[in-house]
């Protein structure tokens, strides 16, 4: 009978059919459950944490030093210490970032120094933090004697980023069609007014957005800050380069394992100003990058 | 008249010349930057690890199983911290490694473009969070959590479980952007085959796409891996301070990033062997990472070679 039936559609196979049509759904299933894990786990923590802190997040919580009282306790010190140290940060990091990158990508000729340099470049962003923070310690607060100031803060933190602001900007620079390049040079432009008339401005979001991100990321970065010394408990914004500093990572830090009543509180709500900002940044990026990508 | 236009033309050429040669060189000395942070940071560590290691013999370090850098009698057997580092890392890429993979299948081949374009952002965000924020999210919720769902475990106010799972759950975006970025560089030329052999999705995506995008998925897995050795913040927070050889998720432990924050909030003397001992473990963290990272790479060199 069974030569009669050229698809062999015998109760054996058609099992075997819906069996494997049974793992597919399944598999997709459990493959969107995965996805989706972790954005309810986003949903979770901030949920968690906006109740916690969102009643402790008022005009006083932003102007108040620090305090012994949960209740009079405030942000001003880390807020201006984090402005601070990510503003000189960002003054040191992102010109250098640049400059490297526009060498690597635009004038390096294809040599092992060159090599040499792209690969060091990759291995040292993916040093720990922890490291940088050490680092910083050992050579800006010591060896220098800058002290436990924002100027020590503020090189430990570039030189944390420089290898992010580099890689993302020659990613950003290697996206511009040679053929604007080779226009370029074909209307007599030297390779300098090349760059900067035309390459930079092309890559200009994309720049933006990598240089956004690293920024966030020192924004959010702690343990490098505590290496070198930043104290917690200081009731004075900073002033000059020599200033000692806070920041507001290290503030909910210290609250986070603080045991007085409402310390927790005072934790979370200080998180909500944080996420606050860095969630404004990275819209911007994300934003600025989907826009990029339809032009 | 003309030779004069000439010889003005030919000095700006060699203004503009020079001046181009300068910022050549302004660029390079910017990209040796690099070079000098790697040096500084070797010969630091090296440097001062080389001094503890003249007070406290290398053996006795990596092979100590007590860690108790502050008492008077002071011992300095790293394993405490490695063993902690361990139970972490181990932890973390229990729970983010499988998921991490499965979401990048949803993603890399499931998923409509506009789900894509709402998922993809959202993890993007769960990555940007900081790592302190994370250690809040394991005192505050994860811990209470453990308590409540495995009563008798004896699960302390810090443990080792809640810091494996905020880090599982940090590094998830990681691992999940890296595998889809090596699953997406398969050709779709072998998907189509085994689409017209008659395969489903799944078969597809677990027998062809998964095994040949594999050296790319171990370049992730070690990359997510080395940022969790090298996490600091969340471990400090929700595994605690206390240095011991054990093997239960329950119990406070110490990592290595752990015990360096922990260090140097106290500001010990710089001619201490405290001071040194935050360097030597330093360095053994620097090393492991750098391997990993050199490690990781190799396996991506290898899947950009095959495909690209």
């Amino acid at each position: 009978m069974s030569t009669l039936n050229p698809l062999h559609t015998t109760p054996k196979t058609l099992s075997n059919l819906a069996r494997r049509r049974a793992v597919e759904k399944a598999f997709a299933f459990v493959c969107l459950a995965a996805t989706c894990l972790g954005l309810l786990l986003l949903v979770v923590l901030l949920w968690g944490v906006f109740q916690d802190g969102i009643h402790w997040v008022n005009a006083n919580f932003l102007t108040n030093f620090g305090s012994r009282t949960a209740t009079r306790a405030g942000i001003k010190a880390g807020l201006y210490g984090t402005i601070w140290v990510i503003g000189f940060t960002g003054l040191l990091a992102i010109p250098i970032g640049i400059a490297a990158a526009i060498y690597l990508e635009e004038m390096a000729p294809k040599n092992r120094l060159t090599e040499f340099l792209q690969t060091n470049i990759a291995n040292l962003a993916g040093v720990p933090s922890i490291v940088y923070g050490l680092l910083g310690l050992a050579v800006f607060v010591h060896f220098l004697k800058f002290g436990q100031s924002v100027l020590s803060g503020a090189l430990t933190m570039s030189l944390l980023i420089l290898p992010t602001v580099i890689l993302t900007t020659q990613e950003a620079l290697r996206a511009v069609p040679s053929s604007l390049r080779e226009a370029s040079y074909g209307l007599g432009a030297t390779q300098w007014q090349t760059i900067r008339h035309q390459v930079v401005p092309a890559a200009f979001s994309g720049i933006i957005t990598g240089i956004i991100l690293s920024l966030s990321r020192a924004i959010g970065e702690t343990a490098p800050l505590i290496t070198i010394g930043a104290f917690s408990s200081i009731s004075r914004v900073p002033e000059r380069l020599q200033s000692e500093f806070t920041v507001l990572p290290i503030l909910i830090f210290n609250w986070t394992t603080d045991t007085k009543e409402g310390f927790k509180n005072v934790a979370a709500a200080t998180i909500i100003v944080l996420l606050g900002v860095l969630l404004a940044m990275n819209s911007l990026a994300i934003y600025l990058r989907y826009r990029r990508r339809t032009l | 008249m003309t030779g004069a236009g000439q010889t003005l033309q030919s000095n700006r050429r060699i203004f503009q010349k020079r001046y181009e040669a300068a910022i050549r060189i302004v660029c390079l000395l910017c990209a040796l930057v690099s070079v000098l942070t790697t040096l500084a940071i070797i010969l630091t560590l090296a440097g001062q690890a080389g001094r503890f290691f003249s007070k406290v013999s290398p053996l006795a370090f990596f092979t100590g199983t007590d860690w108790s850098p502050t008492f008077s009698d002071a011992k300095f057997g790293v394993l405490p911290l490695i063993n902690g580092t361990l139970l972490i890392t181990v932890g973390s890429g229990l729970f983010a490694l499988p998921l991490g993979l499965l979401s990048a299948i949803y993603l890399s081949e499931y998923a409509s473009p506009r789900a894509r374009n709402i998922l993809k952002p959202g993890l993007e965000l769960l990555a940007g969070i900081p790592t302190v924020v994370y250690g809040y999210f394991g005192v505050m919720f994860v811990t209470p959590l453990l308590k409540k769902l495995l009563p008798n475990m004896g699960f302390g106010e810090f443990n080792a479980a809640s810091g494996a799972i905020v880090v599982g759950i940090m590094i998830l975006p990681l691992v999940s952007s890296l595998c889809e970025d090596a699953l997406s560089a398969v050709p779709r030329a072998l998907r189509e085959g085994a689409y017209g052999l008659g395969a489903t999705k799944a078969e597809v995506a677990l027998k062809i796409v998964v095994p040949a995008a594999l050296s790319g998925i171990m370049a992730a897995y070690i990359l997510a891996l080395s940022r969790a050795i090298g996490e600091t913040m969340a471990v400090s927070l929700a595994a605690g301070s206390r240095p011991r050889m054990t093997l239960n998720p329950a119990e406070s432990i110490q990592t290595m990033t752990s015990y360096i924050v922990q260090a140097s909030k106290g500001d010990p003397p710089r001619e201490s062997a405290a001071y040194g001992s935050l360097f030597a473990v330093a360095l053994s963290l620097f090393v492991i990472t750098l391997i990993m990272n050199i490690l990781a790479a190799k396996f991506v060199k290898k899947y950009r070679n095959v495909y690209d």
